[in-house]
């Protein structure tokens, strides 16, 4: 049994979302990269090195990448080995986000009632938190900065197990299509297949925050780079303006499912695809 | 690239063509969701506005808070197609240009063309870079949406694409993924 007192989870996130909004991960700064150096369409260019000079910016000056300083997404695996002190957990992490927002003068874009009065809560608050309990000692904070831009852009599709494959593609290529400009492109997308109708959006959600380049099994790698060529072949371009790069990153997660369904949620993600482990 | 001092004359804004990246220094004025809600609600009760129309801009903004020792916080451009309910009659009260990003309605291609005006993109995401561009910052209604507030920016070479021109030129028609199927 190990005892981690909750005020260091509020510690990591706190620390986390003022990081990530201001320092792009370094994956999408390699995508940017390599990006630049393929492009050939002249508006794609320019607005590509705008992106990587804004970039340069936020990072000199600690101001965000992007205005839109997204709403706070939360997967935490937690050891079952573990016994929290000093507290509430779900506190604890609300109180972690508040204060990452207040401290990094980042922007709070989140409303008590979605129907209502929408009335803004002043702290960024509540977050969207996962949960999922494993073996061990540890516990692997997974966080993300979620602009809805893009976020609005995003699908579900409740494909009949025969579309296959083909059904899949389809549903991708179609919401980032659909996507167009209004997701701040060159975009991330993640595809969360399987499960039941919420899960595969809540892989598709993990999806977008995935580190990893590929897909550990080598089918669906194989199907990300498929997707992510055929995607790029669409010219939609950085802002939409036109160009070869259109997608970064396209990653699928997986899931067992029923033997009538074939769940494909699409989570539409913009080249600021904000995210951070740690591991306490 | 084009650079032009703001307000924009008619002769300006006839002479941009959809895709032209341009830069602007001069005054523009920040309003999106709340703030349009209340503009229009204004404009339905017969009563002056805030702020005045005539040949100037509006920008779809939401910045972050300024930072100790900043002028502006981060401040790219938010999703123009939400304005799209109120951004023509603006327009018909002599609006010269809206600067937001991504898709429009045909109404408010139609707006531009009727009432010789643009659309202009800035680049989605590079808030920083946009942010460092004001000058100056006055608070001019609304204060009480905070990031939505109406505020009146003096910006200095604010780089933008001209999406849509005096003619209903539209860059997303023409170039990018809907090339070829309008």
């Amino acid at each position: 049994m190990r005892t981690i007192a909750v005020d260091q989870i509020r510690d990591a996130i706190c620390r986390m979302v003022r990081r990530i909004n201001i320092e792009y991960p370094d994956d999408i700064r390699r995508c940017m990269e390599t990006a630049l150096q393929k492009e050939q369409h002249p508006t794609a260019r320019s607005t590509l090195q705008f992106l990587i000079r804004n970039a340069a910016i936020a990072s000199e000056e600690r101001l965000p990448i992007c205005q839109d300083t997204g709403m706070t997404v939360i997967f935490l695996r937690v050891g079952q080995d573990v016994h929290f002190t000093g507290g509430s957990l779900r506190d604890a992490i609300d109180q972690g986000v508040a204060m990452g927002y207040e401290q990094g003068y980042l922007r709070k874009s989140v409303v008590d009632d979605p129907l209502f009065e929408r009335i803004n809560t002043r702290t960024n608050t509540p977050a969207i938190v996962y949960t999922e309990i494993c073996e061990g000692e540890q516990v692997e904070i997974l966080v993300g900065a979620k602009g809805f831009g893009s976020e609005n852009m995003s699908t579900i599709t409740m494909l009949k197990p025969a579309q296959g494959i083909q059904g899949v593609k389809d549903a991708v290529l179609s919401a980032i299509r659909q996507a167009g400009p209004n997701a701040c492109p060159p975009m991330v997308v993640g595809v969360g297949i399987g499960g039941t109708f919420d899960y595969a959006a809540m892989l598709a959600k993990k999806a977008t925050l995935r580190e990893a380049l590929h897909s550990e099994d080598p089918r669906y790698a194989a199907l990300e780079e498929e997707l992510l060529q055929e995607a790029n072949a669409l010219g939609i371009g950085p802002q939409g303006l036109g160009g070869d790069t259109s997608v970064f990153r396209i990653n699928i997660e997986h899931y067992p499912t029923h033997i009538a369904g074939l769940p494909c949620a699409v989570n539409i993600s913009c080249h600021v695809t904000r995210h951070a482990k740690e591991v306490l | 690239m084009k650079h032009l001092q703001l307000p924009l004359s008619i002769e300006e804004r006839t002479s941009l063509r959809a895709g032209e990246m341009i830069l602007l220094s001069g005054v523009i004025y920040t309003a999106r969701d709340a703030a349009h809600k209340r503009l229009n609600e204004l404009l339905d009760q017969g009563k002056e506005l805030p702020l005045p129309l005539q040949d100037q801009i509006i920008y779809y903004v939401g910045p972050t808070p300024t930072p100790p020792g900043h002028i502006y916080g981060s401040a790219g451009p938010t999703t123009s197609m939400r304005m799209d309910a109120y951004a023509p009659r603006l327009y018909d009260l002599g609006l010269a240009a809206t600067i937001g990003k991504g898709y429009r309605t045909p109404a408010v291609v139609d707006a531009c063309v009727r009432n010789q005006a643009l659309y202009l993109v800035a680049i989605g995401g590079a808030g920083a870079l946009l942010g460092k561009c004001v000058t100056n910052v006055k608070m001019i209604a609304f204060e009480d949406l905070g990031a939505e507030a109406i505020t009146r920016l003096t910006v200095r070479e604010f780089p933008v694409t001209v999406a849509i021109d005096t003619c209903g030129n539209n860059v997303y028609a023409t170039q990018g993924a809907n090339a070829g199927n309008r």
